[in-house]
């Protein structure tokens, strides 16, 4: 701010008017632009903790009565609109989650990361600017597409290659959320791969490393922070999808016994069944003690990122 | 956080605050809106009225929404509009919170009927299925996995073993099916595949061989087939067709209807009283379900 003040100062010697009416705009608009920033700063905080305290108070009421926590953990009978007695049993939601989150990390991170380390060193000039422009534009397609593409399309595919009996399954959900994670899992890898210093580069070289084992023995030790964040925030893409996952998986309650079989993930249940849940019920605030568990979930890997990321950096000191 | 996130995070917001303004408010020009709200199955019959009506009546604009019978219910107790059409009848326990918060008893006035087809691949052999072996097929305890138990041969479908397509466990035609087939008292078998909508449901079926599944019968398209259903095994089966549903013979029919509360007074009332006129019941039948009032 004061390097501005003296850029206008400056000026103002040259030719006196001009000089002046910058110094005057700059007088009350930098304090103001600086108040701007900071409130957009804080309003992240206020969000986060107003969203937090919504979904609470939804959820309270069965959270410390009603709901039976041991039920809603351990059994996968998920049967909330049962007129003979309903049950909230989360654990196949819980396990379908897991398990489509897994599967999509599974093929997104070795793709992700290949296309990352692709881009950053093995290629240059058009080419280089032409697959991050198309990566970008991959980031960009709406998940209900997304979730379109693997009900119309990977579905019978599905069924045609290995004989399954219904395309929609974990497998079809796994590769569509694969393929959203991996723009994500590129563009920040890159940025990783891309800040580590040439000199690094050049060490290796003149000891004689092979273009892979600069990349797997320098490069990836050295941006492992970067690579860290790159599959952590991959991986908080695919917990939270809903539309794509609520199409492509199946939304059947059932813990899966192969890639083959449908899932139903938290997410998707919550967006299936909110509109129908008349508010104040019992379904309508356990549907909301879901979204607690998935605010526990990303505040889980949220917080281990911090630490491993923390705990490597004492490693590096 | 830089100014660019916080524009982001405004964007992102200001849908969700516009939303709850929209759909359900008076419009400006003085004009007057009807807000209908409610059952997927009847969302089509709905539209078809809406847009009929206000080109016979261009002063009156009748807003249409679907997502299901329970959100016309829980829309119509919150006040957020002024029909709800479901596929299913009000629960008592709906009713109750209707009168305390609304300060009216709600008025159901049936508009038509629906015939629940129910739907299989094209290449499926199967021409028809009874009540008793749906309820063995889809309700909890029931022995029916395999097409070769309902004497498909193996190896027509690809794979022996039966996917059921089902509804979202809130939408009104889960519950209409779950009492059709299984009485009151017993569950749905879970591990189902639970389509969001009934459209979602036919097309999942038509690409999947070894599927089954239900949906009103103005569903039908060219790629699938509907199965012919009986009461009891070994009947003949009824297929599901308008004068089989009028006529009562096909089994598996329920009512349409509009709730209101109280009186139906002013634009309501008018437009009530033309869904059930000649002109409105026509559109019903044109669009493959069958009318409440039969004007010859």
């Amino acid at each position: 701010m004061s390097n501005a003040k003296d850029a206008a100062a400056a000026g103002s010697s040259n030719s006196h008017l001009p000089g002046r009416v910058l110094r005057i705009a700059s007088d009350w608009s930098e304090p103001a632009i600086e108040w701007i920033i900071r409130l957009c700063g804080w309003s992240a905080i206020l969000f986060v903790f107003s969203i937090f305290f919504f979904v609470f108070r939804e959820a309270a009421p069965v959270l410390f009565g009603k709901l039976s926590l041991i039920e809603f953990f351990t059994s996968a009978r998920w049967q909330p609109t049962s007129e003979v007695r309903p049950e909230y049993g989360a654990l196949a939601l819980l396990v379908g989650t897991l398990a489509v989150t897994g599967l999509a990390m599974l093929i997104a991170v070795p793709l992700g990361l290949g296309a990352a380390v692709y881009i950053s060193e093995f290629s240059s000039g058009k080419l280089k600017e032409t697959l991050k422009i198309l990566i970008e534009l991959l980031a960009a397609i709406p998940s209900i597409v997304w979730g379109f593409i693997g009900y119309m399309v990977l579905g019978p595919l599905i069924i045609t290659t290995t004989g399954a009996a219904v395309g929609v399954n974990l497998l079809n959900g796994g590769i569509i959320l694969a393929l959203m994670s991996v723009p994500i899992i590129v563009s920040v890898g890159e940025d990783a791969l891309k800040a580590v210093p040439d000199a690094y580069r050049e060490a290796a070289l003149s000891l004689g490393a092979s273009r892979w084992e600069i990349v797997y023995r320098v490069l990836f030790p050295a941006a492992r922070n970067g690579l860290l964040a790159a599959v952590l925030l991959g991986v908080g893409r695919a917990i939270g999808e809903t539309m794509a996952v609520l199409m492509a998986t199946g939304h059947a309650v059932e813990i899966p016994h192969s890639p083959l079989d449908p899932i139903r993930t938290l997410t998707a249940t919550i967006a299936s069944e909110l509109g129908e849940a008349v508010s104040g019920s019992v379904h309508y605030r356990v549907l909301f003690v879901i979204g607690v568990v998935l605010f526990a979930i990303t505040f889980a890997i949220n917080l281990i990122a911090d630490l491993v990321v923390k705990g490597i950096h004492n490693e590096q000191n | 956080m830089p100014p660019r996130s916080c524009l982001f995070l405004i964007s992102g917001l200001l849908p969700l605050v516009l939303c709850g303004f929209c759909g359900c408010e008076k419009p400006a020009d003085g004009k007057l809106a009807i807000r209908n709200e409610g059952s997927d199955t009847m969302v089509n019959i709905a539209e078809a009225w809406a847009e009929q009506y206000h080109r016979e009546h261009p002063n009156v604009r009748v807003q249409v929404l679907g997502g299901g019978s329970g959100v016309g219910i829980a829309s119509l107790i919150d006040g957020n509009c002024d029909m709800a059409n479901t596929s299913r009848k009000m629960k008592p326990a709906e009713i109750d919170t209707a009168r305390s918060r609304r300060g009216g008893e709600p008025r159901e006035i049936v508009v038509g009927h629906d015939a629940l087809a129910i739907y299989v691949h094209k290449r499926n052999p199967l021409d028809s299925i009874s009540i008793e072996e749906l309820a063995d097929l889809y309700g909890e305890g029931g022995k029916i996995t395999k097409w070769s138990q309902l004497g498909v041969p193996e190896g027509t479908l690809g794979t022996d073993q039966i996917i059921r397509v089902n509804r979202q466990s809130s939408s009104g035609t889960y519950a209409y099916f779950r009492e059709a087939v299984l009485g009151k008292g017993r569950d749905l078998k879970l591990a189902s595949i639970d389509a969001n909508g009934s459209k979602d449901a036919v097309s999942l079926i038509s690409h999947t061989p070894s599927a089954i599944g239900y949906s009103g019968m103005g569903y039908v398209t060219p790629d699938i087939k509907t199965l012919r259903v009986s009461k009891r095994r070994g009947e003949p089966g009824v297929a599901p067709t308008v004068e089989n549903a009028r006529n009562g013979s096909y089994p598996i029919t329920r009512p349409l209807q509009i709730y209101v509360i109280g009186t139906p007074a002013g634009a309501v009332k008018d437009y009530v009283n033309w869904i059930l006129s000649p002109v409105g019941q026509k559109i019903v039948l044109e669009l493959g379900y069958v009318p409440a009032k039969l004007h010859e």
